[in-house]
């Protein structure tokens, strides 16, 4: 425990300082986008990923870009979210678990597709088992390119929905 | 409006205003232990106004305990709030405000929100609701035995009663008996709040969830209204724990200048409490379900010891 204690002293704080706040959604989801001002839940959907844009998202979360300080948190039910960040293509196995999913969210909910593969499919278009790309079965508010997209990039399309 | 009725509603706005700067408060610390900067001592204020513009969703199946579980719980914090002497021990409810009826008042909160869990029929819902009931089931023994460890020396379970007699002896609160009750009810307080060892209120794991797993099913309004209880609750029984075993600067008058005084006092107490769970939580692990018994049973000991010695060693 003291071992603990002196590393939490010796290493302080280790979270970049805050980048620039992005300029808030703007479009259609501007009205909704309004009611989460400053606080969005946020729950993860792998609809079919590679598991490469969880690792980024788990970093985006994680003690160095701390998407936390700008109002996002993650949950662990979709009937807490308002926000999904949806990855991966959609596989045929996850269509209907997705829909579900968004229909479970209150409203108003802003899905974000992560990932070149939540935007068209990737590498994976065309292959047997993919349904579609996200937009395909959910309708999509925000797009965060990459493959797997970095870290701060996440970090800013939650900044644009908390506006923080 | 008599001075007490005006105590009593000032401890409700208080506690209903505070408790969620106090789980802000405390996000914070661990976050800052944890290297990270958090989101900020207002952040569930913030949560609690988004959730509560955000358009009611009551799923399919679900019946009344679902929906007034959240409004019973805050109900119950609030009215324990009113009768526990945060500020002053003149409090409006008098002779109703009794230590075994505040316990009784927030098991009731406890009981619907398990009952709610039941009701949304999921899997998870009826696991926590099962689990926290074992809990409470395990937990309440140990409450009222020290309870009746504090209340046999001032012949009475009259909250303000016990408090102001611990106000009029300097030395009572570190009696033996005092002491033991105090490690008795902190640990029951750390069951009934939710918090590590028992359970972990920041998990994203279900099958490791108690108090999470009832409340998966809720959004929007209701699930304000759960986290605000939540919130109140730990502000309650915090409160209540340094009332008993802390009570430096609860005032014996409806006096406004003591009142502050005390407003600072408890403000101070219990975010110090805060504070300190919160840091204990960064050096700890959740224990096994299997073993919370245990936790609870050397609990129970420590309040039997606490009986005896308040009638022995008096």
């Amino acid at each position: 425990m003291l071992s603990l204690l002196r590393k939490i002293v010796s290493v302080g704080r280790v979270a970049e300082p805050a980048p620039p706040r992005p300029e808030p959604a703007a479009a259609d989801p501007a009205q909704r986008i309004r009611t989460l001002r400053g606080s969005a839940q946020v729950r993860c959907v792998d609809a079919g990923s590679c598991n490469g844009c969880e690792i980024e998202i788990g970093q985006a979360f994680g003690p160095v870009y701390d998407a936390e300080r700008y109002g996002a948190r993650i949950v662990a039910s979709p009937r807490h979210a308002d926000v999904l960040l949806v990855t991966g293509p959609v596989t045929r196995n996850m269509a209907e678990p997705l829909r579900r999913t968004y229909q479970a969210a209150a409203q108003p909910r802003v899905v974000v597709a992560v990932g070149d593969c939540a935007i068209d499919c990737g590498e994976f278009a065309g292959a047997y088992g993919v349904e579609g790309a996200v937009a395909d079965v959910v309708p999509v508010d925000l797009a965060v390119p990459g493959c797997p997209p970095a870290p701060d990039q996440i970090v800013a399309a939650l900044r644009r929905v908390t506006g923080r | 409006m008599s001075a007490p009725v005006l105590v009593s509603l000032a401890q409700v706005l208080l506690v209903l205003l505070g408790a969620p700067l106090l789980v802000g408060a405390m996000r914070r610390l661990r976050a800052r232990m944890e290297g990270r900067t958090g989101g900020g001592v207002l952040q569930p204020w913030r949560d609690l106004l988004k959730l509560l513009r955000k358009a009611p969703l009551h799923p399919q199946g679900t019946g009344a305990a679902f929906r007034f579980a959240p409004l019973l719980g805050v109900a119950c914090s609030g009215v324990a709030a009113a009768a526990i002497p945060l500020l002053s021990t003149r409090t409006g409810l008098g002779a109703g405000a009794d230590l075994i009826a505040v316990v009784a008042l927030l098991t009731l909160a406890t009981a619907a929100l398990a009952l709610a869990g039941l009701d949304t029929a999921t899997a998870f819902g009826g696991m926590g609701a099962s689990r926290e009931m074992t809990i409470t089931a395990l937990a309440e023994p140990a409450v009222l035995t020290a309870v009746c460890a504090l209340a046999a020396k001032v012949g009475s379970t009259n909250l303000p009663a016990i408090v102001a007699a611990t106000l009029s002896h300097g030395a009572r609160p570190a009696s033996p008996a005092n002491l033991l009750a105090a490690v008795a009810l902190a640990v029951v307080v750390l069951a009934e709040t939710g918090r590590l060892p028992v359970d972990n209120p920041s998990t994203h794991l279900e099958l490791t969830m108690v108090h999470e797993a009832m409340v998966l099913e809720y959004s929007g309004p209701d699930l304000a209204m759960v986290e605000l209880g939540a919130a109140m609750r730990l502000t309650v029984l915090l409160g209540l724990w340094s009332a008993l075993f802390a009570p430096w600067g609860i005032t014996t008058t409806a006096d406004p200048a003591r009142l502050l005084l005390g407003l600072a006092a408890f403000a101070g107490k219990t975010l110090l409490l805060g504070c300190l769970i919160a840091a204990g939580e960064v050096f700890m692990a959740k224990v096994r379900l299997f073993r919370v018994p245990e936790l609870l049973a050397g609990s129970f000991l420590l309040a039997v010891l606490a009986v005896s010695a308040s009638f022995f060693l008096a």
